[in-house]
């Protein structure tokens, strides 16, 4: 009445087939997302890795009056356009501050123009030929070398390449993220504990619940327009502040640990409820003795991830001014700041060649920092994970 | 300054009195207690009550004094205000003080008071919609005040240049009248979110069915993390990505296919879009694959049907709800998608299907008229907020839908467990 | 070991030279063509022997019962029958499965062949997310049993008649599986497996999730069925096995302790492990 085995068998070579088939696709498509994760990160470590050196060239600089009034003057016609401009600039200042200096002339490592810097790191350069040659002399003498950009990391913005750093941002980001955690945090983790043990399951709740999901999917740059019109144009919260930029990314990042805060709160189990409400706790202490410290582990990995989306945001930021050109670190949540995301946009806007290596620099350096604050994330709900 | 260090003088003394409340009411509930009579609450909570009673009103005085300032105009002298809410705060403090009785349920009116904070931070992310509500319905009305509606939503040309013009009561001095068509805006949009989609569903979903059908453990342990790392990059970096490189490939591409490609075409903000959502998708589909029930796997191979055919016929139709809804919110996400779009698409409103052309998006339109130099009232400023109106009409409507088909699969595989 | 050797010189034994998976004694209504021979068989989850030396033949068109308390390895023992055991990975077999002349484990047994030749119901009735008629018509489409419309309308009719489901639904194939009642469920999937004209139908305690009526319409169907098919259930409830089974087989701790004709089973059974179960004394 049935087929044999082998009957069956010939038949099913042809579905066979089309089942590895569809194995091998959708493992091509795991191979194919994780092969742009490896482009994208090996792309960025070739344009970014350059920005952690900087070219130093070996001039002869001398201190005299007339560098004091024209500073391009203290170095020679010869290397003048291969030095730093910005770094000439300072000369006067130096001279002020060590008087002794007035008269001599010395050897010193100065920094070189960003163009010499490209051209020694074999990029496309706008050095004239006789430039070129100065400098390849100036390589074989050993007086011009690449040494580790320490400026990059301790400097602010500047127009000059080889001035600028991404200290300012980098402060601007702290700032403002202190702000957003201070508003998101405690007003998330109570809007979770709310919702998960106390609020009554009305009509409203659903609402706030609703509304809560449909937050999480706003496009950001919608908070900006938020930003714009309610805390700078209503409140008058002054413009491109680390105030009114935490603020903003707090009201985004709210969703996110509510939503993880709940996650975590749902977790703990009913029965250490209700073996605190057996010993006669208050709703309020089971949350605050029980329920929280339980949860605590969940709810800081939810606010490190939202921490981390908060940081690497930047369409809000760009609506309410948070775009500046931040020279000077400034440590007050009511100057004018930018953030990393924004600085390497406006890097990115730049015309110069050096510009983008300075960029691809400043997103090594976000993600790494991202990364981290992921794989904390990951490894925090990997230690406290319990299983109930 | 003035203000600053009377702002920390108030908040100084405010501590000052809600310490005070603290130690005097506990010394007191202690007191009471030591001479044997029986209390309802313990003294710390009597304590606590006191501090609140003394800090609370004091400081929703101050609060809603600031908003009557603000909304109403009222000048009331910031020293005035704040000395008022002291003078309250220390009315506040002997009410506390009376209040420490044994008769008087101290942990309880806490309670009530706690449960009245935490339901208030829940208000917060409803005036949190409301305010993007608020923000963006109001300058857009303006901004149809000064516009047709209609013109805006069937217009082909969008060209705010002279608007500024317009807005500082120089109109005659333009060449032409400002004009303000969205459709290439959005015909721009939807293009690069088609490419995105095109590149990210396949991916993603193909990329889910084999983590949650095929993988073993061990590369379902790497690759999951991998996908996270994918989805943790800004995206910024993102069009960073776009713009200085794979915008250039796509004109080399391009020329050597014989085709010329602008700078800023639409393909390579469109590819990396899809590739950022790759994640997003993949992770939302890889848990409703894996939420469909074993049993009916088990069902279909019992049958005698290969792996294939049991993930083709009943895995996949089984989770398409969830993966609609997944693919939905990638839409929503990638419609509102703003910094990937303003580094790597053009700024020229540009009505083609021709992808290697540049074009322009609804996004970057938003960025560009709120970042120049014009007024806030001009019209091409407030037109930002009419694109902001659509979008978040548009991506409102796409969580919702979203939202009730993920919640329908959940229905249906809970009353399938019977 | 010793207990069932001790039993056996104590009981009256078998007339002739046992083969080690015959029953202890035979069914002589029953049907005695071989269809699945196991010898020797063990199994493993990691380092946990589930199944310890099964011996056992099962007859053709007949119903075999697996009974014994939970964690005894009956269903252990079902899934090794259509290799439903490879989706757990940390699975090793030993032994011999023979069907139809061929190791059901060899490497060259296409398993996918083998669960069409060995269907299977399982404890929760689990219709496919489809309509009714495709619950049905998607395995024999598959397997191109069927090519014409009017041949795949007549052979969903006959597997929803042989199920006994039919009357119940005909006027409602396209509605989903999932619309019907648990115990209509459970028979929509005896259906579905009965379409692909399997050999063996393997049951996975099919009642247990049903109530009193379903399960007594099941057991009825599962009488008529052993004309076409060989059976062989998995049931936690004595009194079904007493009532379906032409030969029941009791599992403890992973041994097959006895294996007998179900009258002799449960009125007199050979081993004193089976009737301190069937009498209720553990379980």
């Amino acid at each position: 009445m049935s087929q044999s085995f082998d009957e069956i068998t010939a038949q099913l070579k042809r579905r066979h087939r089309k089942s590895a088939r569809l194995k091998w696709m959708s493992m091509g498509a795991l191979i194919l997302a994780a092969a742009f994760l490896v482009v994208f990160i090996g792309d960025m470590l070739v344009k970014g890795l350059p920005a952690f050196q900087q070219a130093q060239v070996q001039v002869e600089v001398s201190y005299t009056e007339q560098s004091m009034q024209i500073p391009p003057a203290a170095v020679n016609d010869e290397v003048r356009n291969l030095v730093s401009r910005g770094y000439l600039r300072l000369i006067p200042g130096r001279m002020r501050d060590n008087p002794e200096l007035m008269g001599t002339t010395r050897m010193e490592w100065v920094l070189a123009d960003a163009e010499v810097d490209q051209y020694l790191k074999g990029h496309y350069t706008r050095l004239s030929d006789s430039q070129k040659r100065t400098v390849d002399r100036l390589e074989e003498a050993g007086r011009a070398e690449l040494r580790f950009n320490t400026r990059f990391f301790t400097s602010g913005d500047s127009k000059m390449p080889e001035l600028a750093g991404i200290a300012s941002a980098a402060v601007g980001t702290v700032l403002t993220l202190i702000v957003t955690m201070l508003v998101s945090f405690p007003i998330g983790v109570m809007t979770a504990v709310y919702l998960e043990e106390f609020a009554p399951d009305n009509r409203l709740t659903q609402i706030i619940e609703i509304n809560i999901n449909n937050l999480a999917a706003v496009p950001s740059i919608l908070f900006g327009l938020l930003g714009l019109a309610i805390y700078i144009n209503f409140f008058g919260v002054p413009r491109s502040t680390p105030l009114v930029g935490g603020l903003t990314l707090a009201l985004m990042t709210l969703p996110v640990i509510i939503i993880a805060t709940r996650t975590a709160l749902r977790s703990v189990p009913d029965t250490i409820r209700q073996a605190a409400f057996g010993v006669g706790c208050s709703r309020w202490q089971v949350v605050r003795d029980h329920v929280l410290p339980l949860s605590l582990p969940g709810i800081m990995t939810g606010s490190i991830i939202g921490l981390a989306q908060a940081m690497g945001e930047t369409a809000p930021l760009i609506i309410i001014g948070m775009v500046a050109f931040i020279p000077d670190v400034s440590t007050s949540f009511t100057n004018a700041a930018t953030v990393m995301p924004a600085q390497i946009f406006t890097w990115a806007g730049e015309p110069e060649r050096a510009f983008i290596e300075k960029t691809a620099g400043g997103i090594l350096v976000l993600l790494a920092v991202l990364i981290s604050l992921n794989a904390s994330a990951v490894w925090m709900r990997k230690k406290f994970e319990r299983r109930w | 300054m003035q203000t600053n260090q009377i702002f920390l003088l108030f908040c100084g003394v405010l501590l000052a009195l809600g310490l005070a409340a603290f130690f005097m009411a506990r010394a007191k509930a202690t007191r009471t207690r030591a001479s044997g009579t029986a209390m309802y609450a313990q003294p710390d909570q009597y304590a606590w009550f006191s501090v609140l009673t003394t800090a609370g009103p004091a400081v929703l005085v101050g609060v809603v004094g600031a908003f009557v300032m603000l909304l109403v105009g009222a000048e009331i002298p910031t020293p005035y205000l704040l000395s008022g809410s002291l003078v309250i705060a220390a009315v506040g403090l002997l009410f506390g003080m009376r209040q420490v009785r044994p008769d008087f349920h101290a942990r309880q009116a806490i309670e009530k008071v706690i449960q009245v904070i935490l339901a208030t931070a829940a208000m917060v992310s409803i005036l949190t919609t409301l305010g993007i509500l608020i923000s963006i319905v109001f300058e857009a009305i303006r901004f149809f005040q000064i516009q047709s509606f209609w013109d805006f939503i069937t217009g082909t040309t969008w060209d705010p240049g002279a608007s500024f013009l317009a807005a500082a009561g120089r109109a005659d001095e333009a060449g032409s009248a400002a004009q303000f068509g969205s459709i290439p805006l959005f015909a721009g949009t939807f293009l690069i979110t088609l490419i995105a989609m095109l590149v990210a569903i396949p991916v993603g979903l193909f990329a889910a069915i084999y983590m949650a059908e095929f993988a073993p453990d061990r590369i379902r342990t790497l690759a999951k993390p991998v996908l996270e790392v994918l989805a943790g990059i800004p995206t910024v970096v993102y069009g960073f990505f776009a713009a200085i490189t794979v915008a250039p490939i796509v004109v080399d591409i391009a020329g050597w296919l014989g085709l010329e490609a602008s700078y800023s075409n639409a393909l390579a903000p469109g590819l990396v879009m899809g590739i950022m959502i790759i994640p997003f998708i993949s992770s939302l589909s890889d848990d409703v694959i894996t939420a469909v029930p074993d049993s009916m796997r088990q069902g279909s191979l019992a049958l005698g049907m290969t792996k294939a055919e049991t993930i083709k016929s009943v895995v996949l139709p089984a989770s398409l709800p969830g993966i609609i809804s997944a693919s939905l919110l990638a839409v929503s996400r990638a419609l509102g998608e703003t910094m990937i779009v303003v580094m790597a698409a053009g700024m020229r409103p540009n009505l083609t299907a021709n992808p290697l052309e540049d074009m322009t998006t609804v996004t970057v339109r938003i960025v560009a008229a709120l970042t120049g130099d014009q007024e806030f009232e001009s019209a091409e400023t407030l037109s930002a907020f009419a694109l902001g109106l659509v979008l978040f009409v548009v991506t409102l409507a796409l969580n919702m839908v979203s939202v009730i088909m993920i919640r329908r699969f959940r229905e249906k595989y809970r009353s399938n467990n019977l | 070991m010793n207990q069932q050797n001790a039993d056996i010189e104590t009981r009256p034994t078998h007339k002739h030279e046992r083969t080690p998976g015959e029953p202890v004694n035979r069914n002589e209504d029953a049907n005695h063509e071989l269809s699945v021979r196991v010898r020797d068989l063990k199994l493993w989850y990691g380092n946990n022997q589930a199944l310890k030396n099964i011996n056992i033949d099962i007859y053709q068109k007949n119903v075999t019962a697996l009974i014994g308390p939970s964690g005894c390895g009956k269903s252990t023992f079902l899934r090794c029958l259509n290799r439903m055991n490879d989706l757990i990975r940390s699975v090793r077999i030993q032994g011999l499965i023979e069907m139809d002349g061929r190791d059901v484990n060899d490497a060259k047994m296409d398993e996918v062949a083998l669960r069409r030749r060995v269907g299977m119901v399982f404890q929760k009735p689990n219709p496919f997310p489809k309509s009714i008629y495709e619950n049905i018509a998607y395995a024999p489409r598959m397997h191109d049993l069927v090519s014409r419309k009017a041949e795949q309308d007549e052979l969903v009719e006959r597997a929803l008649r042989d199920a006994g489901l039919w009357n119940e639904v005909k006027d409602k194939l396209q509605e989903p599986g999932t619309s019907l009642s648990g115990g209509q469920q459970q028979r929509l999937c005896i259906a579905r497996a009965i379409a692909v004209k399997p050999d063996v139908i393997l049951m996975d305690e099919p009642t247990s999730a049903l109530d009193p009526i379903s399960t007594a319409t099941i057991e009825d169907l599962m009488d008529k069925l052993k004309k076409q098919f060989t059976i062989v259930t998995v049931t936690h409830n004595m009194q079904q096995a007493a009532r379906v089974a032409d030969y029941t087989a009791f599992f403890h701790l992973g041994e097959l302790i006895e294996y007998n004709d179900t009258r002799m089973m449960f009125s007199n059974p050979h081993t004193k492990k089976a009737e301190d179960y069937i009498t209720g004394r553990y379980g």
